[in-house]
């Protein structure tokens, strides 16, 4: 048996901030199908031109914070970060190394043993860089700055993570946070949310850390999962046959599921970072933080615990509402209307999640009123519409938001309850099952169920059963 | 035309005696005459300035534009961008490049009716003391055309001592307003940091970067500070002041002013005869009814070294966007991306821009930051208390605005420790952040123009221009150098 | 003690983006370690608990609103590109795209 070693790793994680503009100019944040179109000479570096911050970034950056328990620095700067590449036009980057506007916070992951907290170290804000594209042809690479001066912030964590699960949890709850309050739609593959992994091995019991290296390019839980666990596995390696491991950058490929070292010496790693002698100091008075706290929406852990107190919930169906803030607000929406939570819970975990999933939709794409499902709900519950009807309209609602009311009025798919009209029918199937009224009649008792479904056939299903069983009864006691 | 001022020129039009395309064209016609011995100007911008002098004219005829300045011609420092019209910094790196916006403090004047006749030379991107690191040839000094006109923005000021142009625009990043207006006999201004946009001035050391105007006198000056002044909320370190109604203060009055001069600026390195101007001042400022004081400025010895790292740091910085991606120059030989970079900025830029950039890059580098870059700042903030302090007893501090009169061609270049020396007297200005106004006193003895710096503190423009309007009307008229007159 | 070293000069190359050819770099290091023995002069002074000056002006909270307020002006900007392709600034091929 072998050492055993322990994976200790590190995120820094950026998100794109979902602003209408950019950080530092007025341009556009929306996708542009056209290059270069959502640009302008702030954030196409441009000589002469000047940053001016937006007032939302800031905003937006201490909401996160205090959402992952951050302090907060009150006076916070920006620094230029140097270096020269193409995606970068002034080839410096705005960022906060000196001050940036939160540090030390933590968030809790769920994990198999329970909940575990992963401090954070610090968040800044920062400006995007654009996008590169490799031109086949001429065999050069190709600038479109519409992504440039996009606002991020990056989260930098502890070292605290300790396997891929644990990772991923935590993307997964920071995820849930930004979405939250609605700061970012943190989607891993368009790039919105993006992370770097830092990670080293370590003899368990060990209290050092190893050397560790920065793996970049990781854009999808896949791609992060795969990584981690072959650098895992290259560094135990390298320890086994006795040799060093490097602190080095490798770019993951996702094509071959490799990483590969960065190494250039143009690349020099001195980013010369000085403060931005462009943008004064912004100073976040206790007023201001006040008020963010004030219009803090509820995060999913309280969320889950008021539905289970107050609406009764079990704590997995909690859990399970409460994943997306979306969601969840169809939920209560639909509570609201409806006064049935458990009855609502119960429509969401079944027949919305399930044809979600079934059309691979994201909550953000789930387009019908929670009053519709509601009044659904309740025409159920009063017995106007039978279980199976009520299903059917809803995948109506699900895809065309109808009104159920209408929609079962058109299609003729009300229960039956007309005693009137339902007796006439119910004489018509008497009338044409002489035998069975016999039967009945001679005390066969379990002839009764056949007369039922003969009813209901006849009614289309609308008919009320519990309603055609008391009438039968009365007609056949009648012969 | 040529004596006149631009506020006499202004009522001229404003009256129908000229029109603002007759302005223009005189204007034309002067650096037509004066361009082959000057070199004042690297881009004459006729075609634009005779289209923008008939708007101006319909403007001023319909009431658009009633102030001072409209139709008055003006010369542009070539680090302010204007749309549609080359802006270099006269450095190869930028040649061809045609910006899409216009600097602020450009659409100001602009606002104001004045109009845009060329681009002026410069030392490279600011850099220098003498207007000689232009890529595109030397600028000659009007009063004596061996000599340089100062810099960096010697182009603007030759233009108005030539005659070419009654107002022009520049910039003072460690003196480069002043310094040259001083060698060539004319007015200029650096305002208090942030009173003046820098919004589209390709920067160089944007803590350090103002704007300012260039003109025959003290008057011209404050109205055209008048009109460059404001808030821009394009830039985020520009001020929003309401005491900007400078031509209030041109008054003949300094009784009770109290003027200083550091005991420090007059050491064995000032010329004797600029010296000898500076007492004549003293004596005069008396006279007039202004106590004058000698006392000991704190400090004086840190700011060239101060000065030279903040500077050059934020240059490093400010010039990595000039690399052949987007604008401007590009190396026609290279291989990969790297190279690419490498050969465009050393082909691109000139020898003085280079120094600067990597000593910049040298004291931001991982572990001299703290030794060099930070001291800097820290000294940086001395240098501003010590002025503060002697502020509490000055109303207006009396300096040099170089050591010398304009030196002659090809001095200078020989030994730059000895040039980056020479902003002793300018540089501490921006360091603190405060106003400083050069203005011509006397010609020394060998013909050549002598200026004078009053410094006053942060947001003093009235108080200084007050003092400097006294000391004009004492001085008494300022002929521009005659020799020039074809 | 000499500061500029050869491979000091090296670094500084490599940050700065330039390539000097012998001659010029043993020169520019000549010129740099004679700025710096003058800018030593600095050290002279006690800086211990002076707060560096990092921006210009003690303006504070200059902000944007969150407004889109530019207008598409990228042909005209992309005009001044030494190289352009459909519509987007072409540099040398970068490693990984």
């Amino acid at each position: 048996m072998g050492r055993q070693y322990e994976t200790v790793i590190g995120l820094e994680v950026h998100v794109e901030l979902s602003t209408k503009t950019k950080i530092f100019c007025g341009c556009s944040t929306e996708f542009a199908a056209k290059p270069n179109t959502h640009t302008c000479p702030v954030c196409t570096g441009m000589p002469g031109s000047l940053p001016v911050l937006n007032k939302k970034v800031v905003e937006y950056a201490l909401k996160a914070g205090l959402a992952m328990n951050c302090q907060v620095n009150q006076v916070c700067k920006f620094d230029r970060k140097n270096y020269f590449y193409p995606d970068n036009p002034q080839n410096y980057q705005i960022s906060q190394l000196y001050l940036p506007i939160c540090h030390d916070g933590w968030i809790e992951i769920p994990t198999e043993t329970g909940g575990k907290k992963i401090r954070i170290h610090e968040m800044h804000m920062e400006e995007d860089a654009g996008k590169l594209i490799h031109d086949e042809w001429e065999d050069c690479s190709l600038v479109d700055y519409n992504r440039s001066g996009v606002p991020l912030i990056e989260i930098v964590s502890e070292p605290d993570m300790r396997s891929s699960q644990e990772v991923i949890a935590y993307l997964e709850k920071l995820r849930m946070i930004c979405q939250y309050l609605g700061i970012s739609d943190c989607k891993l593959q368009e790039g919105s949310m993006r992370a770097d992994v830092n990670l080293s091995v370590r003899e368990v019991g060990s209290q050092r850390f190893g050397t560790r290296t920065e793996m970049k390019n990781l854009n999808s839980f896949k791609a992060i999962s795969h990584a981690i666990d072959g650098e895992r596995m290259r560094q135990i390696e390298l320890l086994e046959e006795g040799k060093e491991v490097q602190q080095e950058t490798r770019r993951w490929d996702d094509n071959k599921e490799f990483s590969r070292a960065m190494r250039s010496k143009e690349d020099a790693k001195d980013y010369r970072y000085f403060p931005d002698p462009d943008l004064p100091a912004v100073t976040i008075g206790d007023e201001w933080l006040e008020r963010l706290r004030e219009e803090q929406p509820e995060l999913q852990e309280k969320k889950a615990a008021r539905y289970e107190k107050e609406y009764g919930l079990s704590a997995y169906d909690a859990q399970v509402l409460t994943q997306s803030r979306i969601l969840a607000e169809i939920f209560e929406q639909t509570v609201q209307s409806c006064h049935l939570p458990k009855k609502a819970a119960n429509w969401m975990m079944g027949e919305v999640l399930r044809r979600m999933k079934e059309q691979n939709l994201e909550p953000e794409q789930v387009r019908f009123s929670p009053g519709h499902l509601a009044e659904l709900i309740l025409m159920a519950e009063k017995g106007e519409i039978s279980n199976s009807n009520a299903k059917k309209v809803f995948r109506e609602i699900f895809e065309k938001d109808v009104d159920p009311k209408e929609y079962v009025q058109e299609h003729k798919m009300g229960a039956v309850t007309d005693e009137s009209s339902l007796t006439k029918l119910i004489l018509e199937v008497l009338a044409e099952n002489p035998k069975s009224v016999r039967e009945y009649q001679e005390g066969k008792e379990k002839v009764l169920g056949f007369l039922v479904g003969q009813t209901m056939k006849k009614s289309r299903g609308q008919a009320d059963p519990g309603l055609v069983n008391r009438i039968l009864r009365e007609q056949l006691a009648r012969k | 035309m040529t004596q006149t001022t631009a506020l006499k020129l202004g009522v001229q039009i404003r009256t129908g005696k000229i029109s603002a395309a007759e302005a223009v064209r005189l204007s034309l016609d002067q650096i037509q005459r004066q361009e082959p011995q000057i070199h004042a100007f690297l881009n004459v911008t006729e075609e634009y300035a005779l289209k923008r002098a008939a708007e101006v004219e319909e403007g001023i005829a319909h009431g658009r534009y009633t102030g001072p300045l409209a139709g008055v011609p003006l010369a542009v420092k070539d680090n302010f961008c204007v749309e549609g019209i080359e802006t270099t910094c006269a450095s190869k790196i930028l040649k061809g490049f045609v910006p899409s916006y216009t600097a602020q403090a450009v659409k100001n004047l602009e606002d104001a009716g004045m109009i845009v006749i060329g681009k002026t030379n410069m030392d490279e991107f600011a850099m220098g003391s003498t207007s000689e690191t232009s890529a595109f040839g030397v600028t000659h000094n009007p009063w004596d055309t061996s000599r340089v006109p100062g810099g960096s923005s010697g182009g603007s000021c030759a233009a108005v001592a030539a005659g070419e142009v009654t107002a022009a625009l520049g910039s003072d990043t460690g003196g480069s307003i002043r310094q040259p207006s001083a060698f060539c006999g004319v007015t200029g201004i650096k305002p208090t940091y942030g009173t003046i946009s820098r919004y589209g001035l390709v920067a160089y050391a944007s803590s350090l970067d103002q704007a300012g105007p260039i003109g025959r006198d003290v008057s011209d000056c404050a109205a055209m500070l008048e009109a460059l002044s404001g808030q821009d909320p394009k830039d985020s370190t520009s001020l929003n002041r309401k005491d900007l109604d400078f031509r209030r203060y041109l008054r003949e009055d300094v009784r009770g002013m109290r003027f200083g001069i550091p005991k420090e600026y007059l050491t064995e390195g000032l010329d004797q005869e600029i010296c000898d101007t500076l007492k004549e001042m003293e004596t005069e400022l008396r006279k007039a009814g202004a106590t004058v004081e000698y006392f000991s400025l704190d400090l004086v010895e840190y700011v060239i070294p101060a000065y030279y790292v903040i500077a050059c740091a934020e240059a490093s910085s400010n010039l990595e966007r000039f690399d052949g991606v987007k604008y401007g120059y590009r190396a026609s030989d290279y291989e990969g991306l790297h190279q690419m970079y490498k050969r465009t900025r050393t082909e691109g830029f000139g020898e003085e821009v280079k120094r600067r950039i990597m000593l910049g890059s040298f004291v931001l580098s991982s572990g001299y930051y703290d030794a060099y870059y930070l001291k800097a700042l820290k000294v940086r903030r001395l240098i501003q208390e010590a002025f503060l302090r002697a502020f509490q007893n000055y109303d207006i501090i009396l300096a040099p605005a170089a050591p010398q009169t304009a030196p002659k061609i090809g001095e200078s270049l020989q030994d730059p420790m000895k040039m980056y020396l020479s902003d002793i007297y300018t540089a501490a200005v921006n360091l603190a952040g405060i106003p400083g106004i050069s203005l011509p006193c006397r010609v020394d003895s060998r013909g050549l123009p002598v200026g004078i710096q009053m410094l006053a503190g942060h947001f003093q423009e009235g108080k200084l221009l007050q003092a400097a309007y006294t000391y004009e009307k004492i001085r008494g008229e300022w002929k521009l150098p005659q020799g020039q007159e074809v | 003690m000499k500061r500029i070293t050869d491979e000091v000069m090296e670094n500084v190359e490599i940050l700065a983006k330039l390539e000097l050819s012998e001659e010029e770099r043993k020169k520019a290091a000549e010129e740099m370690e004679k700025m710096l023995q003058y800018v030593e002069k600095l050290q002279e002074l006690d800086t211990e608990d002076v707060e560096p000056v990092t921006c210009a002006v003690t303006l504070e909270n200059v902000f944007r609103e969150d407004v889109v307020t530019n207008t598409d002006r990228h042909e005209q900007m992309l005009a001044n590109a030494p190289v352009s392709k459909e519509g987007q600034y072409q540099v040398p091929k970068t490693i990984g795209g």
